[in-house]
């Protein structure tokens, strides 16, 4: 600290450094804070829905305590200068996802479907996988530049993600989407949610080493540094990676998400911004292109331009072959009926939705019954969680490090925006889900992992270095007198 | 379940959720660490400031000097006298200083005739500090001699790197 000025100049500023205190206190009081949220959210439900307080509370309660409890002293003992917020952030937004989750579990009209099962217990179950792998990411990952190592090695990794889903056998086509894999005796995961963590590592990876030479041999044109042709090839290479996952997979938010995530740390790692148009034209090119001649993208763009024309059909039960989804407008309405403030919990009607209520359109629960105060309150703990993110780009003193924090949190944010724009009706809906939020198991727990590189990135970048008392050199040099 | 009850508990959620977003951002206020730059702009800021500085800095600043092996003429602060910086001060606390133009120096030089890496200051063991050139381009220069060697540095000595002259204080 420094609080000396120069008086002999007017403009004067002083420059310190300021030791970055761990703050896990802080941690420990906000996760106590986010524990307790989704308690009382769950006796609310259970006290609206069934009049008493719901029996589970004691369990559930423990359950996330003992959860978000791990992961803060995984953090204490393994990366005491993490970042303080993460860690509580998440927390909360899972226990809340539990809660709605739980509260789509009472339905009587869900119960009565014939696919009914209880999501709320194995959501708790993924969710502690999640919390397990966040603290096995903390414990194993001492230092993220080891991740650089494997950088083409991650490459392969993500593309046999993403490409899994269309092996015959293996692959499972979900209603449209085919971004699902079938594991005998385990069930299903989503692969995606776990490439989009590698993909990161190796753009972090290759961006670092090929940045000079995308940022500088440029031409400049009409105020665009516009990029040689040779230095266009990975984005090339990307764009066409990202429109065969659109036709093949059918999945405009896996495609959106990897594209765009390139985007960006691309354009944070060559600081120009041509890219940033390049990308915009090169997906709006693929997407447009592509929803031309694909039947399924169609009709998600047709349920997006008129919601209401495509209830009507599926109410009508027309059969034309394309599978019509009232739920774009049905997700709509309970938006509506929510209003500012909301019905409360367990008092909206947003179980109306029916399949994929408590995956893909849970953000209606929350519209419905918190109101957009509530959707509002979840949305800048996202951006809470981004932000933090972000700083933890900023600080990061390494290159890697800054391109895979900003690449992750950029994902991140990304997939929020698909989802939550999928669902008020911003752009066409897609099969993603809502990270911590919606039911899912290969979500909660990518997004745990995710959470976890962030915070070892942010430990290090916070970490204060090391006493600088003495100076290395004077120790070591010694003058030998003959 | 009455309609009030559920009604305080609905309004009730919506603003312990709010609580804790602000609360959140809370953290992050008090939670800006890295390089802090004080601005100064007006003088009567200046002025205060320079009274709460003699006032308060000199006790603790002997404190940290390290069991007092530190004669009187030990310099506590760097500050750049000419220069696009001119008026930075960098308080010493033992640590060492590099000067150039990479992004991770302490004071990153914005001069086209500094090289990324191209100076040093940091204490020896006896608390004096030396000024040590990194094999730059243009050189270092102490007063009007262009540095080969680490040189220790007398208090008010310019130290000259391209435009930029600096110097330490007390």
């Amino acid at each position: 600290m420094s609080s000396t000025t120069n008086p002999s100049t007017q403009h004067t500023s002083t420059i310190g450094a300021i030791g970055a205190p761990s703050r896990r206190n802080t941690e420990l009081a906000l996760l106590v804070f986010a524990v307790v949220i989704p308690v009382f959210a769950y006796a609310n439900v259970g006290l609206a829905i069934n009049d008493e307080m719901p029996t589970g509370l004691l369990s559930y309660g423990i359950g996330l305590g003992l959860m978000a409890g791990v992961g803060h002293l995984a953090v204490r003992k393994f990366a005491p200068y993490a970042d303080p917020l993460m860690l509580p952030l998440a927390t909360l937004l899972n226990g809340i996802g539990l809660v709605a989750i739980w509260r789509l579990d009472q339905s009587k009209r869900l119960q009565a479907h014939s696919t009914f099962v209880e999501a709320a217990p194995r959501q708790l179950m993924y969710s502690a996988l999640g919390v397990g792998l966040f603290v096995a990411v903390v414990f194993f990952l001492k230092d993220h530049r080891v991740l650089q190592r494997y950088t083409y090695i991650s490459m392969a990794g993500a593309l046999v993600l993403l490409l899994l889903p269309l092996v015959p056998g293996i692959g499972h086509d979900n209603f449209g989407a085919k971004i699902w894999i079938k594991i005998p005796g385990l069930g299903t995961l989503q692969p995606g949610e776990f490439a989009k963590i590698v993909l990161a590592v190796f753009f972090a990876g290759y961006l670092m080493v090929k940045r000079d030479a995308l940022a500088l041999a440029s031409r400049r044109f009409m105020g665009l540094y516009l990029p040689r042709g040779r230095d266009l090839g990975p984005i090339i290479v990307v764009w066409i990676i990202s429109i065969l996952i659109l036709v093949f997979e059918t999945d405009l938010g896996t495609s959106l998400l990897f594209f765009g995530m390139f985007v960006i740390m691309l354009y944070v790692a060559t600081e120009r911004t041509s890219w940033i148009v390049f990308g915009l034209l090169m997906s709006a090119v693929g997407a447009v292109g592509v929803a031309s001649f694909e039947p399924h993208i169609q009709t998600r763009v047709q349920a997006w331009l008129d919601p209401m024309h495509e209830f009507e059909l599926s109410r009508a039960g027309v059969q034309d072959g394309i599978l019509h989804s009232e739920q774009a407008m049905q997700a709509l309405w309970a938006f509506g009926s929510g209003g500012t403030l909301g019905t409360g919990w367990g008092q909206g009607n947003s179980d109306l939705i029916g399949f994929a209520a408590n995956s893909d359109f849970i953000l209606a629960t929350f519209g419905e019954e918190l109101g957009l105060a509530g959707v509002m309150a979840l949305l800048l703990l996202y951006a809470l969680i981004v932000e933090r993110g972000v700083r933890t780009s900023l600080a990061a003193r390494d290159p890697f490090g800054k391109l895979l924090a900003i690449g992750l949190s950029g994902a991140f944010a990304l997939q929020v925006f698909v989802v939550a724009g999928g669902v008020m009706g911003l752009i066409p809906l897609t099969g993603m889900t809502m990270p911590f939020l919606a039911y899912g198991g290969s979500s909660v727990i990518a997004n745990w992992a995710l959470i976890g590189i962030l915070l070892r990135i942010s430990d290090t970048a916070r970490r204060p270095a090391p006493a600088p008392a003495t100076n290395p050199d004077v120790e070591m040099t010694q003058v030998v007198r003959p | 379940m009455s309609e009030l009850t559920l009604t305080v508990m609905r309004l009730g959620f919506l603003a312990v959720l709010w609580l804790f977003v602000i609360v959140a951002v809370q953290v992050i206020r008090s939670d800006l660490f890295g390089t802090r730059v004080t601005q100064r702009g007006s003088r009567r800021d200046a002025g205060r400031a320079q009274q709460a500085a003699a006032r308060q800095a000199p006790p603790p600043q002997r404190q940290q000097s390290g069991g007092g092996r530190r004669g009187r003429n030990t310099p506590t602060k760097l500050v750049v006298t000419e220069g696009t910086l001119t008026g930075t001060t960098v308080a010493l606390q033992g640590q060492t200083i590099t000067l150039g133009r990479a992004h991770d120096s302490t004071i990153v030089l914005d001069d086209d005739y500094a090289s990324s890496r191209h100076a040093r200051i940091y204490p020896d063991r006896d608390g004096q500090w030396i000024v040590e050139d990194l094999g730059s381009t243009n050189g270092t220069y102490l007063d009007r001699t262009r540095l080969t060697t680490p040189t220790p540095i007398s208090l008010g000595a310019p130290i000259r790197i391209g435009k930029t002259v600096i110097e330490l204080r007390k």
